[in-house]
């Protein structure tokens, strides 16, 4: 298949995944950034909607919501440290393109990382006695958080969408062409919006399960609703515009059978999460909305296969020797072995009634 | 000014400041875990609040430490993209190795700070141990990988890049066993000796208070150990440098001349194009003998290298020296230190407690100047005698912005962490003189 508006041959876009050592790994980077999303994202909608705390429960809102996170939020944030190292181990060509021709906006998100994460621990771990919550310095931690919060996921999702727009290319030409145009324009900087309505549905229908506070729990249902509308909105507006900006995402999503099955169970969890969460069956809502987004990042994965950067770095062509890959590998499924019963211990202390409910939580 | 220069910049600060975060998330723990279980053998009531402020402290700092840790892991391919091509697949398993160690350590500090009341006292404080052990693991990873830049090994050249690459003798590579123990320690240290002065600084107001006390012995051994270890551990790790790069103990030991029976040079300012050291006490023989246990052994100069591979004289020896001279302090205080401990008098010596409190930065101090030593000392090369920091650089242009943007940020951030600590001694300093008067 050979696009008019790529200039290089493009190798045939197979049917099925092939498994290769190489795209094993390239699995194991899709399902850190997977977890990012739905773990490490949902803090970034938890920051969004400490920003978006109203109405007389604005208060207890923002302490639910810092409560709700506290625990685990570092533990979420390793997601993206795992990913990168994946990246940079196993896919060093891929690392070295996209931190050279995105380095803007790459950089615009640690900063937002940082001021996050920083303003998070500032705000929770403030020793000023009790009075401090009038003061204006609690405040002011709070409104950075929420800030950083709601420009982080941004960042993050335009750098995906200039991955999936097949612009990041080797610099050549003058600074914009090289250094912005890839990821300032309409379709990159909708999929960011799609990211932030993504991680503030995330957060609202965990949100809602974390508290027992009915109010509380109709705020976060009311938010929830809203979101999942936006990431509906969202969604739909990239999907219109990678018709033009990303057109073997939108081929590879529309022409294949399994892309477009993709797309309508990504849909129909999308529908099913909201209806849920209006019935206020919130564990069923919760499990939906992480299956929309799930199959949100799976899909751009999907379409983008067998290509790691559109359109010049396949997944085969940017791996690092195959000694490094099997090694990777190895520690890995190792690490797994330890990470996942210790994630799992994590989350049951802090988040037990959640992950195993003793009662029906949909009442 | 020029990007290569800004790149630089922007690295070595991102490096100065997360250091600190990350050699106290090494430490703490150990420090607080130390305190819960004196707390869990004694039932002494100072002991449990002592943990909690300690633990209190290390989530503000551990957070600084995590986010400004994934900076550098980005950092990495936005300023050096070359070289993290090139490197990748050869150091990235050691980073791999430092997630599933840093994923292990935000678990576990996640149960620590927030499971007080959730799980068993003996399960918390295992808790505690695994964080303190989890940090020493990921700080082994990330130091082997810059061993490795400093003497690479665990790989064969195909056609100018790596190959067959055997993750076990990269982590072997010369360095790497002696330089972690040198950082390690140096956590440690730095971070017992930072708390002994703060709590040193607190018991010269309130002599009789428990709770310092208790704290200051904990934090002293914690710091002191290590610092006597660390001259050691210095002399071995030189000698290392010596054996792999001549150069760079050539710069460090501002050594222009090859000659049998080196001196050993105090202090002093290496001038390169003189070709001559101004203000130096010179030791006769003295670094043949340091070197090679010979005093008449020969050592390896300057003149036997290109100028163009020279690093910058004046910094690498002016940062070694302080770097030694910071250590032996901190040595000498840990045998004072100790001494009072043994005859049970160490809060009673009010000229230890004053010194403790002046030295309580020398150890972040020399850290910071180790590393100068480090990265300066192997330039012009970022992987040594493979591949040049110039060569490594981002084509991005106007590098100055992201030097600013990032500087500022640190700054900001440096001087919002040290008023939140401030106010956290001075609260812990009124809270904790209730319970120590029990």
């Amino acid at each position: 298949m050979v696009s008019i508006r790529c200039p290089v041959p493009r190798a045939a876009r197979p049917e099925v995944i092939v498994m290769t050592i190489e795209t094993t790994v390239a699995g194991f980077l899709l399902i850190s950034l997977t977890f990012y999303v739905l773990l490490g994202g949902a803090d970034f909608g938890a920051g969004v909607w400490t920003l978006f705390a109203r109405g007389q429960s604005a208060e207890r809102q923002r302490d639910a919501i810092a409560k709700a996170i506290v625990p685990i939020w570092e533990a979420n944030h390793v997601w993206l440290i795992l990913a990168v190292t994946i990246l940079f181990t196993a896919f060093p060509r891929a690392f070295a393109l996209l931190a050279t021709v995105l380095h803007i906006p790459l950089a615009c998100m640690l900063v937002g990382i940082v001021l996050r994460g920083s303003a998070f621990a500032f705000r929770t771990n403030d020793v000023a006695p009790r009075a401090a919550r009038q003061e204006t310095a609690h405040r002011f931690w709070e409104q950075v958080f929420g800030l950083s919060s709601v420009l982080t996921p941004i960042w993050l999702g335009t750098i995906v969408g200039a991955i999936a727009s097949g612009r990041v290319r080797a610099p050549s030409g003058s600074f914009v062409d090289s250094f912005v145009r890839p990821w300032l324009a309409a379709f990159p900087v909708s999929v960011g919006l799609l990211a932030l309505a993504m991680f503030a549905f995330l957060a609202a229908v965990y949100l809602v399960q974390d508290t027992h506070d009915v109010r509380l729990q109709d705020a976060f249902r009311l938010r929830g609703l809203a979101a999942g509308a936006a990431v509906g909105i969202a969604a739909l507006l990239a999907f219109i515009l990678s018709e033009d900006a990303a057109p073997e995402i939108r081929q590879g999503l529309a022409d294949r059978p399994w892309g477009r099955s993709v797309l309508m169970v990504a849909a129909s969890a999308g529908v099913a999460a909201q209806g849920l969460l209006w019935a206020r069956r919130y564990r069923p809502a919760a499990i939906a909305a992480a299956t929309e987004a799930t199959l949100i990042v799976w899909g751009w994965a999907l379409a983008q296969y067998p290509y790691l950067v559109e359109p010049d770095l396949l997944i085969q062509n940017a791996a690092a020797p195959p000694q490094t890959l099997r090694l990777l590998l190895v520690l890995l499924i190792a690490g797994a072995l330890v990470l996942f019963p210790s994630l799992y211990y994590l989350y049951k202390l802090f988040k037990g009634d959640i992950i195993s409910p003793k009662v029906d939580s949909t009442s | 000014m020029p990007d290569l220069l800004a790149a630089r910049s922007q690295m070595a600060i991102s490096l100065a400041f997360h250091i600190v975060f990350a050699a106290i998330g090494i430490a703490m723990p150990l420090m607080m875990a130390i305190a819960e279980w004196r707390w869990l053998r004694t039932r002494d009531e100072s002991y449990l609040v002592l943990a909690k402020r300690w633990a209190k402290g290390t989530a503000i700092l551990f957070a600084v430490g995590a986010v400004s840790g994934t900076v550098l892991s980005f950092e990495l391919g936005l300023l050096w993209p070359h070289f993290m091509e090139w490197a990748g697949p050869v150091i990235g398993p050691l980073f791999a190795l430092e997630g599933f160690a840093f994923f292990t350590e935000a678990i576990f500090l996640g149960i620590y700070l927030y499971g007080w009341t959730k799980i068993a006292g003996s399960a918390h404080l295992l808790a505690g141990f695994i964080v303190a052990g989890s940090g020493v693991a990921s700080a082994m990873a990330v130091v082997t990988a810059n061993a490795w830049m400093n003497t690479p090994t665990g790989f064969e050249l195909v056609g100018g890049r790596p190959d067959r690459i055997d993750l076990l003798a990269v982590m072997q590579n010369p360095h790497a066993l002696h330089e972690t123990i040198h950082m390690v320690l140096a956590a440690f240290a730095a971070t017992g000796f930072v708390v002994a002065g703060i709590h040193a600084a607190l018991l010269l107001r309130d002599r009789t208070n428990r709770f310092h006390r208790q704290a200051l012995a904990i934090a002293l051994m914690v710091g002191g150990i290590p610092a006597l270890l660390q001259p050691l551990s210095g002399d071995v790790l030189t000698r290392t440098v010596a054996k792999h790069q001549p150069l760079k103990l050539a710069a460090i030991e501002a050594l222009f001349h090859t000659e049998a029976g080196a001196a050993f040079r105090l202090g002093g300012i290496p001038d390169a194009d003189r070709q001559e050291v101004r203000f130096a006490v010179e030791i006769p023989s003295a670094l043949s003998l340091l070197l090679y246990l010979d005093p008449q052994a020969t050592v390896v100069g300057l003149d036997q290298f290109p100028r163009d591979e020279w690093p910058p004289l004046a910094v690498v020896h002016v940062a070694f020296q302080v770097m030694v001279g910071l250590g032996f302090m901190m040595t000498g205080l840990a045998l004072w230190g100790g001494w009072r401990w043994w005859q049970g008098r160490l809060a009673d010596d009010t000229w230890l407690l004053r010194s403790l409190v002046a030295a309580s930065p020398a150890g972040f101090l020399a850290i910071e100047a180790g590393w100068i030593v480090t990265e300066v000392g192997r330039q012009p090369w970022i992987i040594y005698q493979i591949m040049r920091t110039a060569d490594a650089v981002t084509p991005m242009p106007g590098l100055w912005v992201p030097l600013v943007v990032f500087t500022l940020l640190y700054i900001g951030l440096a001087g919002v962490v040290v008023w939140l600590l401030w106010r956290h001694i001075v609260a812990t300093a009124d809270a904790t003189t209730i319970v120590a008067r029990r």
